[in-house]
């Protein structure tokens, strides 16, 4: 399977006047967890939706699993496992009930119980779903999109509402999928999610993809120099020196240091979190109105590269 | 094909069992009829020619209770959970959920006429139904008509939480003018034009025909065709509008 599970080329998508998708491209491979991440409204939830089938595309040509998701063949709902943002079920369905019902629907499902167990609802099977806790109807959500044992999994925001352990819990179960060899697609807020699950992500802003790789490389994407060295110096300021280098200049400012007999408190290297990458990509929405700011940013391709140098904070 | 009928067979199964498990949709769609059956019975004990008017009356109310209302209320829930969005995810083929769900439907009617037919018999006076035919055709003919005009209806309905008064500004004038509680004929002219127009008033006198008159569906067959003209916008509207989520107002 060195097909790639998704394939997107120039997606647009307009409703109405509204361009929400402007030509987006990027490529999931067969296996792999695929983060997309990006504010509310960035047009996320459009691309995931017509990923799935849910929404037709304006333009552009999309396959996934080699199959046209605007076809909804049953083939292809049979081969993807879906958890979107908020759904509900039947208030008066028990959990097991559920989880077998929704077995009857695919061809080839797994085995109900093992599913039960892989989402951490065992001993909550005979539970009416309205007495189910928001994160124990998100595992059900979980459950449900797995049942089918699908190539594909969409994972929408899965973790939201959760507790740390229960957050926990579920990027375990994300790993186990990855393991089995599925091929995932996030989408979260949650930054250190995408950083501790995915093996790519794609930053999606103003219905453009701004950027795209593998979240430890994104800050060399970005331009950022891809280390950081701070400390604080002898009045107890910070100090921070950006470098594609750290062994050099680690040695050349330890050297001055050591030769002049002082002591480098709090000394750090570091590189460059996700979450640093994602704030100066979209920080410039907030900066946007203000004229004097860089030059029409929006129409960049790429908009943060011309304004990294400020991206200092 | 097989497929198709099993899992709709599957969905049916789920959809009654999580029916009873639900007491308020229980109530409405199943006891409030046969209570208000009751309730107008000893009322008007002994009266039978009023008997006559009612058994049939509470009959065309049931049809519309256990299609229209319950599929307007269960279409808008669905919506606005986003269950039917889950389901649309799933492979099961839209006809067989949506046979799974008006089967339901359909079940509920069938019993509910044929317990109104046994207190008919039992305790009201009008006999056994004259034409089975007739009743057939008529509970079908309504109950295809009705449901698609609540599916229909359930697109109006902006979300779950004002659907019992979108619902009930229709179901509880529609019942009043339609003779339900009274004989049509009875009324009013302009409630009578009103009437007329609308398909529960024909459904009635169908099942009037079939159940306490002994007249045969071609005595009925305008009755049946204004049912018809109903069931036709229903389909066409239930289908046209039709979506699979909630719109975002």
């Amino acid at each position: 399977m060195s097909d790639p599970a998704i394939e997107v080329r120039g997606l647009r998508k307009s409703y109405g006047d509204f361009e929400a998708v402007r030509g987006i491209d990027f490529e999931v491979r067969s296996g792999e967890v695929f983060g997309l991440l990006g504010p509310n409204g960035a047009g996320k939830t459009t691309t995931v939706e017509i990923l799935e089938g849910y929404r037709e595309r304006s333009a552009g040509d999309v396959t996934v699993l080699g199959l046209d998701p605007g076809k909804r063949s049953r083939a292809f709902r049979a081969q993807v496992g879906i958890v979107l943002q908020s759904t509900g079920i039947y208030r008066h369905i028990r959990v097991r009930e559920a989880v077998a019902h929704f077995a009857s629907l695919y061809p080839h499902p797994r085995d109900v119980d093992e599913v039960i167990a892989l989402t951490g609802l065992h001993g909550k099977e005979g539970a009416l779903a309205r007495t189910l806790s928001g994160g124990q109807l998100r595992r059900l959500d979980l459950a449900l999109a797995l049942i089918g044992d699908p190539e594909l999994i969409f994972l929408d925001e899965p973790t939201t509402g959760f507790d740390p352990a229960a957050r926990r819990a579920a990027w375990e179960t994300i790993r186990s999928l990855k393991q089995l060899g599925k091929t995932v697609l996030l989408t979260t807020h949650y930054l250190d999610e995408a950083q501790e699950l995915a093996d790519r992500v794609a930053i999606i802003k103003d219905g453009r993809i701004a950027i795209e790789g593998a979240p430890g490389e994104l800050g060399a994407t970005v331009g950022t120099a891809p280390y950081m060295i701070a400390y604080r110096s002898g009045n107890g300021s910070l100090v921070e020196h950006r470098t594609d280098d750290p062994t050099t200049l680690l040695h050349e400012l330890t050297g001055a240091a050591l030769a002049r007999g002082h002591k480098l408190e709090s000394l750090t290297v570091t590189r460059p979190t996700l979450e640093d990458v994602y704030l100066e990509l979209t920080a410039e929405e907030s900066e946007e109105p203000a004229p004097a700011e860089a030059p029409a940013p929006a129409q960049e391709p790429a908009p943060a590269r011309g304004r990294r140098r400020r991206g200092r904070r | 094909m097989t497929d198709v009928a099993r899992l709709a067979w599957r969905q049916y199964r789920l959809e009654r069992k999580l029916f009873w498990r639900n007491p308020s949709a229980a109530f409405f769609n199943f006891l409030l009829p046969l209570l208000f059956l009751a309730f107008f019975g000893a009322i008007l004990h002994g009266n039978q020619k009023q008997l006559n008017v009612i058994v049939p009356g509470i009959a065309g109310m049931a049809v519309m209770s256990t299609t229209f209302t319950a599929l307007a209320f269960n279409m808008t829930f669905l919506r606005e959970q986003g269950i039917l969005k889950r389901i649309r995810g799933t492979p099961i083929p839209s006809v067989s959920y949506l046979l799974g769900i008006a089967g339901n439907a359909i079940t509920n009617t069938a019993v509910q006429i044929a317990i109104i037919a046994v207190a008919g018999r039992v305790f009201f006076g009008t006999g056994w139904p004259r034409d089975y035919l007739e009743l057939f055709v008529f509970v079908s003919a309504g109950v295809i008509c009705f449901a698609s005009l609540g599916v229909a209806f359930s697109h109006a309905i902006p979300n779950f939480d004002s659907a019992p008064a979108y619902v009930n500004a229709v179901f509880l004038p529609v019942i009043f003018v339609s003779g339900v509680f009274y004989d049509a004929a009875n009324a009013p002219g302009f409630l009578k034009g009103i009437a007329e127009a609308l398909p529960l008033k024909h459904l009635i006198d169908g099942l009037s025909g079939a159940m306490v008159k002994g007249t045969s569906v071609s005595t009925n067959i305008s009755a049946l065709g204004v049912i018809a003209v109903w069931a036709a916008l229903g389909i066409a509207l239930a289908v046209r509008g039709f979506s699979w989520e909630q719109r975002r107002a």
